[in-house]
């Protein structure tokens, strides 16, 4: 698969900023994977927002044939932040891709620090920092790499690979994305790490002049 | 204006009240509206000011009320049980004449309720709340860029009218992300003389009160709140009209419920039914001038709710009854969808033809 020229992993782990897309790049990545012919299993461990889950495309994963392990009061009026057994479960059979949806900032990476053992045992894994630079406590390369040393002291796992995820929602255009492509190589400069994928929404992709364009399919919502 | 950022609505809440001068912010911690707190508890060390997180709401009103006295901007934010909790000290604000602002993120109620959204605080936030003969203006956002935009208007408000202001936003509304601008305008600077600052012995001292030991002064001084409010009621009152122009059918709704019923209205439009949408943006003062205005023109009114029927009754008042008004509501945390609406449009004119 891989963008930028790597091998593909065993695990993906998609960890950022507060609402920096990773739910989102997490659902897609798997659905590209399992569409390229992998098992994939994906994994909700966001004990921090209680919104916008994994489980929000639940049907599309369900069609796609991609088990979700979700915690069991996701999308419910219960913000209890409980992790369900399954997820070592993910962690341990080595039989299909793990694609694992980490909570934002550093908070939200304490969760992984449980899985971060046997994770770095196996060796087999891509840590990916989702990197969006318009969200307003993330503007500079510099601000992201702090956000980044947190997650990795948080979550006991360094990071391997950027993906870079710069939109403004509904408003994004191709040169809103292709705007912040200094930003994010400045990112994969001052971090050594390469960039995994570009991630845009899928009709913006044929604008946009990168390598490893990951396309990504977003939910309707009711309110737009 | 600045670059567009991409920010959640309670994000943009804290970040525009920062551009509008507040540097005190005191609450504790409640889903749907905590990345306030915790956006506040980023910035504000950055930029000299103050958060505290308190050990309750009732603690995070009364520490409100003593900044609002000494004349700066302060902000509280909670959602739903917590502003119960505060509507004491709110009461104490309204009664000693300060501007502050209570943000409340509504969710599911009553009781503890739920974490999703709901619009049932309508009650709480538009009648009182507290005890007292008082009113806040309270502003209900539609989109993230108006949850940054009325952060900074109820803070100008606040001040002009000195009264604490709310901005009454729902769940969806702060946790949602849109593109925002905020300003790069410095906030304008208002002389507050009342405030408790110090008298470098060169003045007699100021005093923060709202106790009236004489029931005829505490009378008088209703009295002349209640001029103010009637100024508030005559020039503040704002709303958006909505393919109005030849409507014959008025949907009113506000905030996350004026986003679904605007498919709605325009769905029902491609069917042919002249139908139009009035969002109230100040609830109190409730735009009563455009909606007597809209009884003359129109067959019927329908209220669009996240409650069982509270806004129902201002429509009701403002248009004197002179019109059928229906009510189409989802609560407890459930949103209606623009097709349960467009039913409610299409029953609505077909039973008042």
């Amino acid at each position: 698969m891989a963008g930028s020229n790597r091998s593909a992993k065993r695990i993906y782990l998609l960890a950022g900023h507060y609402g920096s897309g990773k739910t989102n790049i997490a659902v897609n990545l798997a659905l590209k994977l399992k569409a390229e012919g992998h098992q994939v299993r994906i994994a909700d461990l966001d004990i921090v927002n209680p919104y916008f889950r994994t489980k929000d495309s639940a049907d599309a994963l369900a069609q796609a044939g991609i088990p979700l392990i979700s915690p069991a009061f996701a999308n419910t009026n219960v913000d209890l932040p409980a992790l369900p057994a399954e997820v070592y479960g993910l962690v341990q059979q080595k039989d299909s891709i793990a694609i694992m949806d980490i909570g934002g900032d550093d908070r939200g990476a304490y969760a992984l620090g449980r899985y971060a053992p046997a994770i770095l045992e196996e060796n087999d894994y891509e840590m990916c920092y989702v990197a969006n630079f318009y969200r307003p406590l993330t503007p500079t390369p510099q601000d992201a790499l702090e956000v980044m040393r947190e997650i990795e002291q948080a979550a006991g796992i360094p990071f391997t690979a950027i993906i870079h995820n710069s939109n403004l929602g509904n408003a994004t255009d191709a040169n809103a994305v292709e705007a912040c492509f200094e930003k994010a190589n400045q990112l994969a400069a001052l971090s050594g790490l390469p960039i995994l994928y570009t991630a845009a929404r899928a009709d913006l992709c044929d604008d946009i002049h990168a390598e490893h364009l990951l396309p990504l399919t977003l939910q309707d919502k009711y309110y737009e | 204006m600045a670059e567009k950022v991409l920010m959640k609505g309670n994000e943009a809440i804290a970040e525009a009240a920062i551009k509008a001068g507040c540097r005190h912010y005191f609450g504790y911690p409640i889903t749907p509206q905590t990345e306030i707190a915790a956006y506040m508890a980023k910035r504000m060390p950055k930029i000299g000011g103050t958060f505290l997180q308190a050990e309750s709401e009732v603690s995070a009103i009364n520490m409100v009320y003593g900044v609002a006295g000494a004349g700066f901007r302060v902000m509280t934010s909670s959602s739903s049980p917590g502003v119960s909790l505060k509507q004491e000290g709110i009461s104490y604000i309204a009664g000693a004449d300060l501007p502050a602002l209570i943000v409340n993120v509504q969710r599911g109620g009553p009781g503890l309720g739920g974490i999703q959204p709901s619009q049932s605080d309508y009650f709480q936030a538009t009648k009182g709340g507290g005890h007292g003969d008082y009113h806040l203006i309270v502003l209900a956002p539609a989109s993230v860029q108006e949850m940054a935009d009325l952060t900074i208007k109820a803070f100008d408000l606040a001040d002009k009218y000195r009264m604490p202001t709310m901005l009454l936003a729902d769940g969806t509304m702060g946790q949602m992300m849109e593109p925002v601008e905020l300003p790069d305008t410095p906030p304008a600077e208002v002389e507050k003389p009342w405030a408790v600052r110090g008298t470098e012995g060169k003045r007699t001292h100021n005093i923060i009160n709202s106790l009236y030991l004489d029931p005829e002064l505490l009378e008088k001084t209703n009295f002349e709140r209640f001029e103010r409010y009637a100024e508030i009621e005559e020039k503040e009152a704002m709303s958006e009209s909505f393919m109005m122009e030849d409507a014959e059918y008025c949907v009113v709704a506000f905030g996350i419920a004026a986003r679904v019923a605007k498919n709605a209205v325009v769905a029902a439009r491609k069917q042919g039914l002249k139908v139009g949408l009035i969002r109230p943006i100040t609830l109190w003062p409730f735009p009563k001038k455009v909606l007597a205005e809209a009884a003359d023109q129109v067959k019927g009114f329908l209220s669009v709710e996240l409650s069982m029927g509270q806004m129902i009754e201002d429509i009701k008042l403002a248009t004197a009854c002179q019109k059928p008004v229906e009510l189409c509501c989802r609560t407890g945390g459930m949103i209606p969808s623009p097709e349960q609406v467009l039913e409610s449009i299409e029953k609505l004119a077909k039973e008042n033809q």
